[in-house]
């Protein structure tokens, strides 16, 4: 890309402009718009946060001297006489990787500067992203009324409802916050807010955003569910 | 800064690739899931579950990031201070294995 502009000796002037002209030195360092790499440093701490949950997580189930509960048998579903493993959980699975591939064609659907479609976009992962809550809403409700507490439940290791509770918690309030995060862009594309600048990149920042919110589901989906 | 006028936008890369390599991804997505699904189905057990749950894991991982998120297209400087840092992690989960593993083990002796 281009070279990497030097920098001004006497930066922005005196006083309070001239300390942030001086310690930013004016240069950029990553070549992408200072949204999109807020967003990324934002994601970087997600991460450490949701890693250090499933340590956590990992540390109390390896650390138990009391049997794990099934998660297999725990999330099963009944259909009909039949008891289905991790049903509804699969189902999720594949409502929020469909919510990201929509997502990602709202992207390129904004940077062609089709606002409308962008939106419509967006408005379909938003109710991707609401139909997985409710359905972690259901799940949450089904362990409740089967007598799953943070402190123990019926079936072994008294730590599975809390690092359950927290970890699925905490993934579905993302969600939620991503929810309405979409449903605000995308009301805002179809103002018409982004016409004035043609600048669309907030429709792939917020993308950055669901697809890490998906990223995180596959590790909860692998290190929580399937192990 | 001079990022938001259109002069420089120009400068940087914009993230617009063929919806069909999207579409690509989201079917490939589709069926890692469905494997990482088949193996609690069948119920694998031992280090063959556990390696086939962590292969189909960081596969989708890499691909979500990679394709999803535009990893693959950014600059190596950007690449770097994002994904470098979780590395970071590795060094917990090691240390948090130790002390569960010695936790268990007191555990086992004293209060069983």
């Amino acid at each position: 890309m281009s070279a990497v502009p030097l920098p001004v000796a006497d930066g922005g002037g005196i006083g309070v402009r001239g300390l942030v002209a001086d310690w930013s030195s004016d240069r950029h360092a990553f070549h992408v718009s200072w949204g999109k790499a807020m967003m990324w440093i934002f994601l970087l701490s997600d991460t450490f946060i949701f890693g250090s949950f499933l340590t956590g997580y990992m540390t109390v189930r390896s650390s138990t001297t009391v049997a794990w509960p099934n998660p297999s048998e725990v999330f099963s579903l009944h259909i009909g006489q039949t008891s289905v493993p991790l049903l509804l959980i699969a189902i999720m699975t594949f409502v929020l990787i469909t919510s990201s591939g929509t997502m990602a064609m709202a992207v390129n659907c904004a940077y062609r500067r089709d606002r409308v479609n962008a939106a419509a976009l967006m408005i379909v992962t938003a109710a991707f992203g609401e139909v997985f809550v409710g359905m972690q809403a259901f799940e949450w409700s089904k362990l409740i009324l089967e007598g799953v507490r943070p402190w123990g439940n019926p079936w072994g290791a008294a730590q599975f409802g809390s690092t359950f509770f927290m970890i699925t918690g905490f993934h579905g309030l993302h969600v939620t916050g991503g929810v309405i995060l979409l449903l605000i862009v995308a009301i805002r594309l179809l103002r018409g807010s982004y016409e004035k600048s043609g600048n669309y990149q907030i429709v792939e920042i917020v993308g950055l955003y669901w697809h890490f919110v998906d990223l995180v589901w596959v590790f909860i989906f692998a290190l929580f569910y399937l192990w | 800064m001079s990022t938001t006028t259109p002069a420089s936008g120009q400068q940087q890369q914009h993230q617009q690739h063929p919806i069909g390599l999207y579409l690509k991804i989201w079917a490939l997505l589709f069926l890692l899931s469905t494997m990482s699904y088949l193996v609690d189905y069948f119920h694998l057990q031992g280090y063959l579950r556990w390696g086939l749950i962590l292969l189909f894991m960081l596969m989708k991982a890499g691909l979500i990031v990679a394709v999803f998120m535009h990893m693959a297209w950014e600059r190596l400087s950007l690449v770097c201070a994002i994904l470098l840092p979780t590395l970071c992690l590795l060094v917990l989960v090691a240390l948090m294995a130790i002390e569960a593993d010695y936790t268990h083990l007191t555990r086992v002796l004293f209060f069983r």
